[in-house]
């Protein structure tokens, strides 16, 4: 197990200094940043002084080397557009991001499970047709429409909901959440609907089809054989079975979720990272957006290793084959 | 003709009643969209014939509707059924331009990772591998974010849309790249692959004239899946404020333009340009899924 993980995360360095070299290679190339930070009116000497001063008279290698090493410090350098550090914006708007993004995910679970479940045991029933005809529905939705729609729905017609920001927030330290309050949680309804759609859908079609798969097998009958009774089977045996494609696409959908927040985001205004990185893209704002592709990318690569050690603990015919492959 | 008619590929799709339905509302789209200029009930990028006096009217069939705008107007007066298809006119440029790029650029790398193996094959599928850990509206995000950065603002606007598809094909080349590497693996250890080189034809000869056109089937079908994405990315980034410049509205502009007065209640401003979204999209999609079952002979 532990040999198993430390391949796994040799595997991410690569990745992660790919990214971190291109995130360099824009914070440094383009756009002019001594003309930015210098603004108007500058001598010479003040303009090397700065040049000195930010490191960009070294060579290429020593450069980055000196970003890798203020980025795992968790310096970005500061905000052309707000002239504020990234670490403290980025740190600011992550709880909402978080927050959206695990309400979206966990509504995606728990609604998208049962209903590939009940999809899955009663194929021909009018409510699964009509669950698989909404399924079809949520996967041709872009995004930002669905969020308009429920606006226009339940924010302007029947007005029961709020249709931007975060409502009520409480500080908790530096972590600011909406979830403690009524009007945070009223807040969050909407976009989290929004996001999870999508993966909702998705999760729904690949347990009904994993479902229906499963309940094919030889010890589904031998176990109907055995008199055990259909809840037993469907959830002791049928259900558990589904689980590892599960597992992996919910993790990758989980990356999913935090690209399309940007786009919930926008269409909620709601103060998250996406909402300052779309920004950022609009006012060529280089450094967020370096340090987003950085936070990403670590994301992205952690959420990656957690699947993979998931697999492990949930499916142990990996356990067995890697133990016998030792010996 | 008479052979068109009489092949498998025409059995199967007049027997789908869905396919036949998407195929004509995906040709009313697109022609719609082709000859807007000729078509359209009005001009919506001729200033001379706006009057604001036109502003905020409703589709025709509500109590204050005018007959002259079926789907009402806009803000500036603008008919809101014309001014969606010539959104259309650049939403479909740009996705099918992105698809071709994606395509050609995805079977250039993909067949050469594939023929070539070795260094070349790790290196090509190793960044194509990093690409995919990222949703491709991020990666199109962030190559629209560098061109505003490095361009300088009046010659972005001008070139805006280049940038897009640029942005939108380098999203997706990696899944082409994948499908023909794969198929190109299979295709190098045939015997004609083996005859030529033997005959002394130049590899890339042998690629471009001999491998190519037999990894070309499943290229087909990932290219029409693709041209529905890559409207919705297209309509995404313009909807997000970095797509097209206002100046040459796309759908996706039209529906973020409308969103603002959603609250007014003018709803048709922004929804109807929504449901030809949905429309093309849907339809172009279901064309996709049925061509990609067609030519599956696993399923025949």
């Amino acid at each position: 197990m532990p040999a198993f993980i430390l391949s796994r995360i040799l595997q991410a360095i690569p990745v992660l200094l790919v990214v971190a070299l291109l995130s360099f290679a824009m914070f440094a190339y383009v756009g002019d940043p001594v003309a930015i930070m210098l603004g108007q009116d500058y001598t010479p000497a003040q303009r090397d002084a700065l040049i000195q001063d930010l490191g960009l008279d070294q060579p290429f290698l020593a450069q980055f080397a000196a970003f890798l090493w203020k980025a795992v410090q968790g310096e970005f350098g500061v905000s052309y557009r707000l002239s504020r550090p990234v670490a403290e914006l980025i740190l600011e708007r992550a709880p909402a991001t978080l927050e959206l993004a695990f309400a979206a995910a966990l509504l995606a679970l728990l609604v998208g499970v049962p209903m590939g479940v009940y999809t899955g045991l009663y194929r021909n029933s009018w409510l699964s047709r009509f669950f698989l005809t909404f399924s079809l529905i949520g996967v041709s939705l872009p995004t930002f429409l669905i969020g308009i729609l429920l606006i226009l729905c339940f924010a302007v017609w029947l007005g029961w909901l709020p249709s931007f920001g975060r409502g009520d927030v409480v500080q908790l330290g530096w972590w600011s959440t909406g979830l403690l309050t009524i009007g945070g949680l009223r807040a969050l309804i909407l976009p989290a609907v929004t996001l999870g759609l999508l993966q909702l859908t998705l999760i729904m079609r690949l347990v009904r089809a994993e479902m229906l798969e499963v309940l094919r097998t030889d010890y589904i009958k031998f176990a109907r054989a055995r008199g055990l009774t259909n809840r037993a089977i469907h959830f002791g045996h049928a259900l558990k079975n589904t689980l590892v494609p599960v597992i992996t696409i919910t993790g990758l959908q989980l990356g999913a979720i935090i690209a399309f927040a940007i786009v919930t985001e926008t269409v909620f205004q709601w103060p998250g990272m996406g909402l300052l990185f779309i920004q950022s893209v609009a006012a060529a704002d280089i450094p967020v957006m370096s340090a987003y592709l950085l936070l990403i990318a670590l994301l992205f690569v952690t959420i990656n290793l957690i699947v993979d050690i998931l697999y492990y603990v949930v499916d142990p015919r990996l356990r067995i084959g890697r133990g016998a492959a030792a010996r | 003709m008479r052979a068109f008619f009489d092949s498998d590929l025409w059995y199967s799709f007049s027997r789908s009643p869905v396919t036949v339905l998407s195929a004509i509302v995906a040709f009313v789209c697109v022609a719609g969209a082709a000859f807007a200029p000729w078509l359209a009930p009005h001009n919506p990028f001729d200033l001379a014939t706006l009057n604001l006096m036109d502003a905020f009217k409703p589709p025709a069939w509500e109590a204050e509707g005018d007959p002259a705008f079926l789907l009402g107007t806009d803000n500036q007066g603008r008919d809101v059924l014309s001014a969606i298809m010539f959104g259309a006119r650049i939403s479909v440029v740009v996705g099918i331009a992105a698809v071709l790029f994606a395509t050609v650029l995805g079977v250039l790398l993909g067949l050469l990772a594939g023929y070539l193996g070795g260094t070349v094959d790790a290196v090509l599928m190793r960044i194509a591998d990093i690409q995919l850990t990222f949703p491709s509206i991020l990666v199109a995000l962030l190559i629209d974010g560098v061109a505003r950065a490095v361009l300088p603002r009046d010659l972005h606007s001008e070139v805006a849309i280049y940038v897009l598809i640029f942005a939108i094909g380098i999203s997706n080349w990696p899944q082409f790249a994948r499908t023909v590497r794969g198929s190109a693996m299979v295709e190098r250890s045939k015997e004609y692959v083996q005859a030529a080189k033997v005959i002394g034809v130049p590899p890339f000869a042998i690629m471009i004239r001999h491998v190519l056109p037999n990894v070309m089937g499943p290229v087909l079908v990932i290219a029409t899946l693709n041209l529905g994405f890559a409207v919705l990315t297209e309509a995404t980034l313009s909807f997000l404020g970095v797509g097209v410049p206002p100046t040459q509205p796309s759908l996706g502009t039209l529906i973020r333009v409308g969103n603002d007065f959603l609250f007014s209640g003018e709803w048709w401003i922004t929804i109807f340009p929504g449901v030809a979204l949905i429309m093309l999209v849907l339809s172009v999609n279901l064309l996709g899924d049925w061509l990609r079952d067609a030519l599956n002979p696993k399923l025949r």
